[in-house]
């Protein structure tokens, strides 16, 4: 049976890597929440820079 | 700065996840969220609830980024004054790298996701409060003259503006009118709390006013600042983001703040340390309370506007 010696500093590592890993995992759900609400918001825009190009207005509209 | 005089080499860089959270000041930023959301939601402009959502996120973690440059640069005063010796960086559980490294990656990281879910008015509004506050008020200011919490005010002024300016795209003069209400609520706010600190700021040889000044001259000035705020929040009241609600509680509060800086100019030092500075203590508390309460009611006055009783 193998004997694993505990340590107060094991611990403080794992509630800080747990704590990282789940900060990353959030930022990554909020890019891609940002991402699908800029693309579905309707207004027509080019995806690299969130910038509203009239020129992709559709005819009537630009009128 | 050394780090080598302020944590034994055993603890460095083995702080928990807390004393990285405690590094970007979760109260400070809990302040700054809600000015921020107040700002955003009292605009004109529409963002999609998520799109503000982001936002003031994004703003708090710019707060929070500068927070910890600030307590980067100050961990040499820290570990003498008593309010900041539990600290991550003086108590040693962080290494001072590690949080000019944190405070940079955020602040890098909050200005580009702001600009992304907002507009890059807002996110270069925001890179200026983060400069503002890590270097013209933590680097320079703050221990260079008396007037350092009046001009740094700024940098905690900023959010509620940030947030207008993120749902709008640009200022107007309800953002600078709200941006003046936390920067002249500032002043009187600090040197209260520096009245009942006693000797910690004189330890550290940080030059506030009651240790250059004195605590009489203090006290007047905690005074003229709340006369000048009363008049500002008061006022507030008959501008587009104020209303019958939002001037009730401004009236009282005010009355309410008059009267505590009163106290506070007629006391000397021996009632003060007969009765343990409980007046400057309450004055304090009241002030969290009314800056607030403030900001409270131009929320209010935003969500009663949709059913006809909000605003003028």
């Amino acid at each position: 049976m193998a004997i694993r010696v505990g340590h107060e500093l094991h611990k403080r590592r794992k509630g800080r890597n747990i704590g990282v890993g789940l900060v990353l995992v959030a930022f990554v759900v909020i890019v891609f929440g940002l991402t699908v609400v800029k693309v579905t918001n309707g207004d027509p825009m080019q995806g690299f820079d969130h910038v509203t190009r009239p020129e992709m207005q559709p005819a009537e509209a630009a009128q | 700065m050394t780090d080598a005089t302020i944590m034994p080499h055993s603890q460095r860089g083995e702080g928990s996840f807390g004393d990285y959270v405690a590094l970007l000041k979760p109260r400070v930023m809990s302040l700054v969220v809600f000015t921020a959301m107040v700002g955003l939601f009292a605009a004109p402009g529409a963002l999609h609830p998520f799109e503000a959502f982001c936002a003031v996120l994004f703003i708090a973690t710019g707060a929070g980024a500068s927070g910890a440059l600030n307590m980067w640069w100050d961990a040499d005063i820290d570990v003498v004054m008593k309010r900041t010796a539990g600290r991550p960086i003086p108590s040693g559980r962080v290494a001072p790298d590690e949080a000019l490294a944190l405070g940079l990656g955020l602040s890098g990281l909050s200005v580009v996701m702001l600009g992304l879910a907002a507009n890059w008015a807002a996110a270069g509004l925001l890179a200026f409060t983060i400069f503002f506050y890590a270097v013209v008020y933590s680097m320079w200011l703050k221990r260079s003259t008396p007037q350092n919490i009046v001009i740094g005010g700024a940098a905690g002024a900023f959010p509620p503006m940030i947030g207008w300016v993120a749902a709008t795209g640009s200022v107007s003069l309800e953002a600078v009118l709200m941006f003046a209400l936390i920067f002249m609520w500032t002043p009187p706010h600090f040197w209260a709390l520096a009245l009942f600190m006693k000797s910690d700021y004189e330890d550290a040889g940080v030059p506030m006013l009651t240790v250059t000044h004195g605590r009489k001259s203090t006290r007047r000035h905690i005074w003229v600042y709340t006369l000048l705020v009363a008049a500002l929040a008061v006022g507030m009241g008959a501008t587009s983001i104020g209303g019958p609600l939002y001037l009730l509680v401004a009236v009282v509060l005010n009355l309410l703040f008059i009267k505590g800086a009163w106290d506070i100019l007629r006391r000397d030092e021996d009632s003060a340390q007969a009765d343990g500075y409980a007046t400057e203590k309450r004055f304090f508390f009241l002030s969290l309370v009314y800056l607030f309460l403030h900001f409270g009611a131009i929320w209010a006055e935003t969500l009663l506007k949709p059913v006809g009783l909000g605003g003028w």
